[in-house]
This record gives C-alpha cells, sequence and structure tokens, in this order.
C-alpha cells in the first residue's frame, strides 16, 4: 500500500507541488505532492473540504422538515439524502422499515432505483466516458460529453436519454425532478397514477437494452488493456455496504456487511441503527474531512471502500437476471474473490445501472406499486437512524428530537466520507507509479482527476456555481521559489503561468 | 403538447444567492400565462436539460452570478463548447450545444438573465443586496413577458451591452 506517502521525513528539503481550487465557494479538493530533488514523490495528500456545516443546517429544525431540506446538501444525489432522511424520521414516529406499508415500501425503492440509473449515467457517460474512449492523457479538447456526441453519437444520446429516464422515474413519484416531497415520516404522501405507471413502461425496454449496451461497453474497454485498467490507482481495501437477508445485492435497506481485502467476512447482516458500534470516524489534523474505519480493525486497517464496486463485491448475487449475468462475467475477469481496481468502478457501476432498469420494469409490473395505503403511524421516538445505498455508497443519517420535535443533534456520513482514505490511497499510486519524475503537463492532473473520479466523489455539495474540479499546480523548490505553475479553471481552460 | 416558451431557473434555495434563479419563478408563477409558458427549475443544468428545449418557441435561462456589471445582465446565448469535462454542472451554452449535437438543427433563441449575487453559503438566505437585485430583475422578466418574442428580446439584449 502507499500509507508511508501520507507524511513524508525531512519535509523542509521537499519541493511542494499543490493541487489547489481556484473556485469561488466551497465544494473542492485539492491535491498536495511532496517532491525531492528528482521529482521523486516523497507525500501525496487529497483534500476535500466541502463537509463542514451539514449538521449545523439540519440542527434546530423539525423533523418532518428534514426530507425536504436535506434534498438540499445535493445536486447529484438529492433523492438518496430524501431517503435516507425519511428512513430516519419513520423511526422518529414510531415506524420501523417492517412496519411501513408495501406500497410505500416499493415506491420508495421505485424512486431510488430511478435516483441511482440517473446519477450512474450521468457519471458514466458524460464525467468518465471522454477519458475511457479517448484515453487519459488526450488531447483536452476531446474530453467532453460534447466530443463523445461527436465521435460516439449513439452512446453519448443513450446517455442523455438514461439520465432522462431516471429524472422521469423521480417526477412521476415525487412530483419534481427535484425538491420532490415524495417520502414523508411513515411512508409516501402520493400514489402512483395508473397513466404515470404507463407511460413509465412506455421506455422501460428500451432502457434495459441501452443499460444492457453500456456494460459491454465497459467490459470492452476495461479488458482492451486489461493489465492496465486493473493496476491503475488500484488498492486493496476492506469493502463495506448493505446487503439482503439472504446476501444478495440491496440499494435501498438491509444489514451492513464488511469484507476483509480477501473475501473473508468482518461483519454480516449488522443492524445499521448500530453502526456506532462498529464504525468510528478518525480525525487528522490536515484535513477537515474525518476517516471513518471499522472499529474491529483499528484505525491502521480498519478503513474501507463504498460505492459500487464495494457492493458488487460483497453481494452473493443480484436478484435481477441480466446484472446478475454481468455480474458474474465481471467477478470472472479477475482471478482475485474480490475485484480491487480502482477503475473498474466504473464497470460495477454500469451491472447496478442494469440492475436498476431491470428493477424499475419489475416494479411498474407490480400491481402494490398503484396502491393507496402509504402511511403508517406508531410512538414518538427521540431518536432515528437512517441508512441508504446512495449511488457513491453507504449513507448514513443520523438525528436526534427534543419533546418539541426539533432535531437536536445530527450525524451524517457521507460516501465521499467513507471513501476519503481509498481516495488518499488511490491519489498516492498514482502519484508513486505514474507521476513521479515526471514533467508537470495537463495529462498529469488528469490523471489524478482520472483516479478521483472512478469514485464519482460528490465534491458538488450542492451549488451548481461549484462541484467543478477546478485545480491549480505549482511546483516550489527547496527554497520555496516558484518554479513552475498550472492553473486549470473552473470553465476548463488551461493555463501555464511562468515561474 | 409542449409550451412554446420554457423559463429555466436553476440554484439551490438553501444556498444563499445561488437562490435567485428559482426564486424570481416562485415569485412570477402566478402572474405567467400557463398556456404559453412553461416554468422548470432544478439544482443546475446537465445533459438532459437539452431535451427540454425541444419544439420550443423561446427559451429563458435565470441564473445567480457573481460577474454582473449592475443587478442583472440579460443576453442572446450562442451555442458553446465547454471545456470542463470534470463538472456536474453545465453552462446554458453547453447545453445549448449538447442540443445541437443531438438533434443536428439549431437550438431555438435561448436567452441567459444573470442576477447579481454574493453569498453561497449552505444554510444561508438572501443576501440584501441580492433581494435588491431580485426585485429589479423581476420587474425586467415581467416587462419582457409581456412580449414574447425572440426579435423583441434580441433588441432588449442589445440595448443592455
Amino acid at each position: 500500500m502507499y500509507e508511508h506517502l501520507e507524511t513524508a521525513e525531512n519535509r523542509e528539503n521537499l519541493k511542494r507541488v499543490v493541487v489547489d481550487p481556484v473556485s469561488r465557494v466551497e465544494g473542492h479538493g485539492k491535491v498536495t505532492l511532496l517532491l525531492d530533488e528528482n521529482n521523486k514523490v516523497r507525500q501525496a495528500r487529497l483534500h476535500i473540504v466541502e463537509f463542514r456545516g451539514f449538521e449545523r443546517f439540519i440542527q434546530g429544525r423539525p423533523y418532518w422538515e428534514l426530507p425536504v431540506l436535506v434534498q438540499r446538501l445535493c445536486g447529484i444525489c438529492p433523492v438518496s439524502h430524501h431517503l435516507a432522511a425519511a428512513k430516519a424520521i419513520d423511526q422518529l414516529v414510531g415506524v420501523d422499515p417492517e412496519n411501513l406499508p408495501v406500497s410505500a415500501d416499493k415506491l420508495r425503492r421505485l424512486l431510488h432505483f430511478g435516483q441511482v440509473l440517473q446519477s450512474h449515467a450521468l457519471h458514466f457517460f458524460h464525467l468518465s466516458s471522454p477519458d475511457l474512449l479517448f484515453g487519459f492523457e488526450s488531447d483536452i479538447a476531446k474530453r467532453s460529453i460534447i466530443a463523445v456526441l461527436g465521435e460516439y453519437p449513439d452512446i453519448g444520446l443513450q446517455g442523455v436519454k438514461l439520465r432522462k429516464y431516471g429524472q422521469e422515474v423521480i417526477r412521476m413519484i415525487s412530483g419534481k425532478r427535484v425538491h420532490g416531497t415524495g417520502a414523508i415520516a411513515g411512508g409516501m404522501n402520493k400514489a402512483l397514477t395508473k397513466a404515470e405507471r404507463d407511460y413509465l413502461l412506455e421506455d422501460i425496454d428500451q432502457i434495459i437494452t441501452w443499460s444492457e449496451g453500456s456494460v459491454a461497453l465497459i467490459k470492452k474497454v476495461h479488458c482492451s488493456n486489461l493489465p492496465y485498467y486493473d493496476d491503475f490507482a488500484t488498492i486493496r481495501s476492506n469493502y463495506l455496504g448493505l446487503i439482503k437477508p439472504d446476501g444478495g445485492l440491496e440499494l435501498y435497506h438491509g444489514g451492513l456487511r464488511a469484507k476483509k481485502d480477501n473475501g473473508e467476512i468482518i461483519m454480516d447482516h449488522i443492524d445499521y441503527c448500530q453502526y456506532n458500534d462498529y464504525i468510528h470516524e478518525e480525525v487528522r489534523s490536515w484535513t477537515y474531512m474525518k476517516f471513518p474505519y471499522l472499529l474491529s480493525l483499528g484505525q491502521e486497517n480498519g478503513w474501507y471502500r463504498v460505492g459500487p464496486l464495494a457492493r458488487v463485491n460483497n453481494c452473493d448475487y443480484i436478484d435481477t437476471p441480466l446484472a446478475e449475468a454481468a455480474r458474474v462475467e465481471f467477478k470472472a475477469h479477475s482471478e482475485e474473490t474480490m475485484i480491487h481496481s480502482t477503475l473498474a468502478f466504473h464497470w460495477a457501476r454500469l451491472i447496478e445501472a442494469l440492475h436498476c432498469a431491470e428493477s424499475i420494469k419489475e416494479l411498474l409490473h407490480d400491481p402494490d406499486i398503484l396502491g393507496h395505503d402509504l402511511v403508517a403511524q406508531g410512538d414518538k421516538r427521540y431518536e432515528g437512524v437512517g441508512v441508504i445505498e446512495a449511488p457513491r455508497g453507504t449513507l448514513f443519517h443520523h438525528y436526534q428530537v427534543d419533546e418539541n420535535d426539533i432535531v437536536t443533534k445530527a450525524n451524517l456520513i457521507v460516501s465521499t466520507t467513507s471513501n476519503n482514505m481509498a481516495m488518499n490511497e488511490s491519489v498516492r499510486q498514482v502519484a508513486a507509479e505514474y507521476l513521479s519524475g515526471r514533467e508537470l503537463t495537463e495529462p498529469l492532473l488528469n490523471n489524478l482527476e482520472v483516479a478521483i473520479r472512478a469514485y464519482d466523489p460528490c465534491l458538488s455539495c450542492a451549488t451548481h456555481a461549484v462541484g467543478k474540479m477546478p485545480l491549480q499546480l505549482e511546483l516550489i523548490d527547496a527554497e520555496g521559489k516558484l518554479v513552475d505553475k498550472l492553473v486549470k479553471h473552473s470553465d476548463g481552460q488551461i493555463e501555464r503561468l511562468d515561474g | 403538447m409542449v409550451k412554446p416558451v420554457l423559463l429555466f431557473g436553476y440554484g439551490n434555495l438553501s444556498r444563499g444567492d445561488d437562490a435567485l434563479g428559482p426564486l424570481l419563478l416562485e415569485f412570477l408563477e402566478d402572474t405567467v400565462n400557463p398556456d404559453k409558458i412553461e416554468i422548470l427549475t432544478d439544482f443546475q443544468l446537465q445533459i438532459e436539460h437539452a431535451l427540454d428545449l425541444e419544439n420550443r418557441e423561446l427559451v429563458l435561462f435565470i441564473d445567480a452570478s457573481v460577474s454582473c456589471a449592475g443587478a442583472f445582465d440579460f443576453a442572446l446565448l450562442e451555442p458553446a463548447r465547454d471545456k470542463s469535462y470534470t463538472t456536474h454542472a453545465m453552462s446554458p451554452a453547453a447545453v445549448l450545444d449538447v442540443y445541437q449535437s443531438i438533434k443536428k438543427q439549431t437550438p431555438p433563441p435561448c436567452f441567459l438573465l444573470s442576477i447579481k449575487g454574493e453569498k453561497f453559503e449552505l444554510g444561508e438566505g438572501l443576501s440584501a443586496n441580492a433581494q435588491q437585485h431580485l426585485a429589479q430583475a423581476c420587474r425586467f422578466t415581467g416587462n419582457l413577458l409581456n412580449t414574447p418574442d425572440s426579435s423583441a428580446w434580441r433588441r432588449q439584449a442589445k440595448s443592455l451591452l
């Protein structure tokens, strides 16, 4: 592993490279590298600085506002926050998951599948396919969805329409594409009409076909350069996620499962309401982001990855046939029990997108989806925990309320926090194996971004004005003199400034 | 049936002045002709919004901006290739470019109303200056919608240069 590159010795003798945001508000990633006299990387760190203030944003508000309020934390996965909050406040009104009305449970699952499908489509087709189709160090003018639309019009258009379809699922259930109010404490506030169901059924077969095609595409891309794809930014890690009672892939509700890098089970079917007994968060002096770890393995060895790769690695099977066949192929491409390739996140992501499309069809044909018994009631409680598998990984919402139903304490663990250590490790791997000794160039910048982007970290919570990955590289010699400077502005323009 | 005029405001209601676009539409919602004008809001622009431009006669994007010279700017949009490929959000010009790539035709006349904002912190309300800018922008947009015609809007945009 590359933890030895987290903190270098004799730092005063090293040159510093800072990959820093130049944007105007919070929500950035920053990478710092320290180089020795031969430009060998001696220290590499990823800093993510956007998550301060989430809990403060929630505290002091009445609990019933939360499903709507927390959607504004993230412009990309508002539905995931919406549903995690709804699951937590179900408990505040005394409704456990097994007591949620069947139709409400299925509507929430349908909403969630729509969300994951649109988010995965955005991530793969818009953010990552330019790198994967044209090459990590290709001409920057080519690395955009527009270029994909130009050279691979069918693939580009399918990406746009897959995303649009997921948004339509969300709109039909919650009334709006964003800021919708589908889930409430104890259930859902609106039934799906037959007309809405039929509208969504019109295109679902096409969506499944395109999703299947996207899995074939990523498999082809990955396997066409297997040694490189299996090595780039790759690290060995533990994996965490929700799981069905019988070990199947689960995105909405289940127990917690964690596996070691060799596939050995660390914990299984753990009630997520007890997450505090199993997961702790470490604070390090050089970053605002916490480092979660599994208590049983300790701070040094207990860090883990979440998200598509973790979920597909952790599950025993997927309960939809096309996605299950894709999972079996995915696992077979490696001789190892667990797949550790960081770029395999993309492959796993598209297997999940296919699973979402198949599950949407299944739910749309389920008579319960049109049911009107949508809300359950129970006795008030003072604490609630909601956990869901958001597109980027396991998302924890934990609230405490007072006798007036005001939130007095909130704790959120978002998936980007869970992947914090892993992203740092991947950045260090790329720095050590691919950048060390090279001249400072824009492709160098992009190699770092490709590694970070595989995790799809939510750097964008939550204004449209941020969420870009504006970067600044400065090479400073041992005396502190600026040797070289490269700025990638938030509009994507690259500018070289003389030192 | 697609309505001929689209008003698309984007921004996050819980991020201070980032809310300016959706808030302007909230204020105007009851005053516009619902048979002719569709109102959409979202956190940020993305590729699929290109499909919302289909079969429109006139489109107005409304956004918060830190770079307005005055309280607001109003300009005609042209398709432009977004150079950023790492973003979760797109510029309106890039959305037009996506439309052009998908549809193989020129997008409908699209305009951008940028309202000056200053503070974008999570949990903040509108800043005092942004409230004033919003009031001015509301009056301007109300007048604009009295003449939903691309030639008139082009003249208006030129006059503000």
